[in-house]
């Protein structure tokens, strides 16, 4: 390994340490399970139906929010009204619920007893179920449109607006604009965003439990999970760990093979928004715009109205929660943004392309393979409830990486493609190079990246139940007082973790967009 | 790479001053949370062992097991019927010592090993205000018009879950499949746990949830509402206890004994009904609490030992993921 960092740059060595380091904790905790169980074990029929519906679900739901994701990214894009700069961090809000919340939001306005049944009952309209895998596919297209919008639309914002400007002065119409500007950009972005939403819903868990119906709609994961409690089959459990990898790697190859990448130049960064076409496409815009704000935030307002109330009457230990998980969350979007910078700077080098697939790595680590995993590892050298909340922290980072990485690696290849030379040239480098050029070059990115860690990990539920969590985090917090029968105050609790989430992403976001 | 010195600088907790003894509880995070019984079990505890009972939350067996002889756990705490074959396999436990020759319990309970704390039993929970006609059986629920939906929870990953599994076993033992093809097409949906079926029901998606007889206790004590109904069967209900058990190889033998001959005590037996919503596993019925005894009780409770669950419940799963797979 130190020969092959000779003869790499700081970054690129950097990034190479951080990318071998995600391989071996994905690898090796999946290795620890496998070893524990003295060997991988077989799989049954039922294990090898969980695979093919994850992979159907995880390619219909990809497939749905990206094409979906497309007409209202391209509607926020040419069109300016106020309260748009709102509407755009808002949109980004169901992605970085947490999932529980999320179902309760959805189950809300699309459930049995939801506003949109009521509605058809009114109308005396067949009514709709959200149980089966319609449900898991509605809950992960609200999931998932929200980040193919944002990665979309940072796409759309990357083309610099001299083109567009360019288009216009040549008259371009908005069949022009969209064949020579508007599709090389999605061909270069849009199987990035397949991939990455591909691979969220690979991992489902809840959610498919949840809507899915029954056992129709099992995933992998939930394989996983029978096999580490039903049958208390290690062996089982790391075999089915090593599928989702081999699922991941197979997609992540696919993509690659699929993306060009847009050859745009560099701009000048002129305030500049794309030609907005009049006619029938200022009332279509229009309409996605509203059905999009509609779809994604109805839910978030649903849960907002039952759990607001309770809010004040919320006890002391909630309190004390949340202000443990803020801190836990902020630290956790430090590390993922130095990661984060550090994979994505030596990858737009071009040099060492394996990094981006360590990077997506985390994406589809099973948590439950890789917190006994952890525990397996950790377990001689220090007590585990020392180590619950550090654990945590870490691997909330490490599960952020690959989100930030879909936003950072475009803007890092067109950085170093775009300035590269001419910094070398001008030998800026170390921090002057990060202070001068990469950090308000990839302002916008890394606060995007940063406030998804942030808000990520302040839902996270943990990965690692095997290991105490005495102080417990918010979001265990709001599992117990489900357990505990108070589902209003679990409410109350969903509401105050849904704001801070998004709080925390909106001051990351924000930050990064006025940097 | 930062990380570890980052996670050691967060991990380095403040060390308790203090010389008393430490019980090691394990326990899943129901028992250990704000609402659940932990900390009244610590604090009534503290108060006469002369130690400091320190709960650590988590997955308790799995844990245990992982950890095997060297583990820092003195009492496992909260286990389910369903997984004492595989602790026991373990052998990592040692006796309770306790007689449970008059327990409360509706099931002769001989384990020399796993103790009782509270029990109860499977049920379907409706709410009468939605569902004015309830199943008054099992096979009544079972032929009921198929837009009676109900909400249950997946056995591969939930305790009650697989108690509704080893339940319709032993109500209809080889017919099974045929019950769990009709109750199929009533199941909403199935979910991971126990929580968010409840909450499903809680906010009307379903007429009926898979919980506890005991359930109803929780809406007439805290919420003074009392509509939330256990249906009870005449072809009887599945017993579930949760338990307690102490490590063979603890460095605290004389504490962890002292705890085990506390569980039955009437003092310990009187706080569990309403901290864990659950029965009392040694204490006369004219003691409970008032909501409790006002309580339907089923006639008829059904229970495997646990050689007939281990065995059983391999085939029963694979009978319910056909009826509900297809």
């Amino acid at each position: 390994m130190a020969a092959g960092l000779r003869g790499l740059t700081a970054p690129e060595a950097g990034g190479a340490v951080a990318a071998t380091g995600l391989a071996l904790l994905v690898g090796g905790t999946l290795a620890a399970v496998a070893w524990a169980a003295q060997g991988l074990g077989g799989l049954g029929p039922w294990d090898w139906r969980a695979v093919w519906f994850t992979i159907w679900q995880a390619a219909l739901s990809a497939t749905l929010s990206a094409v979906c994701a497309i007409p209202v990214a391209r509607a926020l894009a040419r069109r300016r009204f106020p309260g748009r700069g709102i509407l755009v961090t808002l949109l980004g809000a169901p992605f970085i619920l947490p999932v529980i919340v999320a179902i309760m939001g959805l189950i809300a306005v699309f459930g049995r007893s939801g506003a949109v049944n009521d509605a058809l009952r009114l109308l005396g309209l067949p009514e709709v179920s959200i149980y089966g895998w319609q449900g898991v596919i509605l809950a992960h297209v609200f999931f998932n449109l929200p980040l193919s919008v944002r990665l979309i639309l940072q796409g759309w914002q990357a083309i610099p607006a001299e083109r567009f400007r360019l288009a216009e002065g040549l008259g371009f119409g908005p069949r022009d604009v969209a064949r020579h500007l508007e599709r090389p950009m999605l061909r270069a972005v849009l199987p990035g965003v397949w991939l990455a939403v591909f691979l969220v819903c690979l991992t489902s868990f809840t959610v498919a439990l949840a809507l899915g119906g029954g056992p129709r709609a099992t995933t992998v994961e939930l394989a996983i999970y029978q096999a580490f409690r039903f049958d208390f089959d290690l062996g089982r459990a790391a075999s089915l760990g090593l599928i989702q990898v081999v699922l991941c790697v197979a997609a992540m190859g696919l993509a690659r093979w699929i993306a060009i990448p847009a050859a745009f130049g560099a701009g000048l960064d002129a305030a500049h928004r794309p030609a907005a076409p009049g006619g029938w496409r200022r009332g279509s815009d229009a309409l996605v715009i509203t059905a999009a704000a509609g779809f994604l935030i109805w839910p978030m307002a649903a849960v907002t109205a039952r759990g607001l109330p309770r809010i004040p009457a919320l006890p002391p230990e909630v309190w004390e929660a949340t202000l443990r998980s803020v801190v836990m969350a902020l630290i956790s979007a430090l590390l993922a943004l130095i990661l984060s910078l550090l994979l994505a700077l030596s990858l737009a080098r071009g040099r060492l392309r394996w990094i981006e697939t360590a990077g997506m790595l985390p994406l589809i680590a099973s948590p439950l393979v890789l917190g006994t995993g952890l525990f397996i590892l950790l377990r001689p050298w220090v007590a585990p409830q020392a180590m619950a909340l550090p654990v945590t922290v870490g691997v909330n980072a490490i599960m952020a990486l690959p989100f930030g990485l879909r936003a950072l690696i475009p803007a890092a290849r067109t950085l170093h493609g775009d300035y590269g030379r001419l910094a070398d040239s001008l030998d800026l480098r170390g921090l002057a190079r990060l202070r001068l050029l990469t950090v308000p070059r990839l302002a916008r990115p890394l606060g995007f990246a940063g406030g998804l860690a942030a808000a990520l990990a302040m839902g996270d539920l943990g990965v690692i139940t095997l290991f105490a969590a005495d102080r417990p985090t918010l979001p265990l917090q709001l599992f117990q007082l489900m357990n505990s029968y108070r589902m209003d105050d679990a409410a109350a609790c969903a509401v105050l973790l849904m704001a801070i989430s998004f709080g925390l992403f909106w001051i990351f976001d924000k930050g990064g967009r006025l940097a | 790479m930062k990380l570890p010195l980052l996670l050691a600088a967060l991990a380095a907790t403040p060390a308790m001053a203090q010389d008393k003894p430490v019980l090691t509880v394990y326990a899943g995070e129901s028992i250990t949370s704000e609402w659940g019984p932990g900390p009244k079990i610590e604090e009534g505890f503290e108060a006469f062992c002369d130690c400091d009972l320190r709960f650590v939350t988590g997955d308790e067996l799995s844990r245990v097991l992982m950890e095997g002889e060297r583990t820092e756990a003195d009492i496992l705490f909260g286990l389910n019927t369903d997984v004492t074959a595989r602790a026991r396999a373990s052998g990592l436990f040692a006796p309770h010592g306790q007689d449970t020759s008059d327990l409360s319990l509706p099931v002769a309970w001989t384990d020399p090993i796993f103790l009782p704390y509270n029990w109860g039993e499977t049920a379907f929970i409706y709410d009468e205000t939605r569902l004015e006609n309830p199943p008054a059986s099992f096979a009544d629920l079972l032929d009921a018009p198929d837009d009676l939906k109900i909400v249950i929870q997946d056995p591969r990953s939930s305790v009650s879950g697989l108690a509704l599994l080893l339940w319709v076993k032993a109500v209809y033992g080889d017919d099974a499949p045929e019950a769990w093809a009709k109750l199929a097409p009533k199941a909403l949906t199935v979910t991971k746990g126990w929580s968010e079926s409840y909450g499903m029901f809680t906010e009307g998606e379903a007429d009926m949830v898979l919980s506890y007889t005991t359930s109803p206790a929780y809406h007439i004590a805290s919420e003074n509402d009392t509509t939330k109904k256990a249906a009870i069967f005449p072809e009887g209900h599945y017993f579930m206890a949760e338990l307690a058990a102490q490590i063979r190889t603890t460095d605290q033998p004389e504490l962890a004994q002292r705890f085990m001959d506390w569980i039955l005590t009437p003092e310990f037996q009187a706080m569990i009904p309403l901290a864990n919503w659950s029965l009392p596993a040694k204490l006369p019925q004219d003691q409970w609490p008032q909501v409790m005894r006002d309580l339907p009780r089923p006639d008829k409770t059904l229970f495997y030992t646990e050689d007939e669950a281990e065995a059983a419940r391999g085939p029963a799963l694979d009978e319910w993921l056909r009826a509900f797979a297809g």
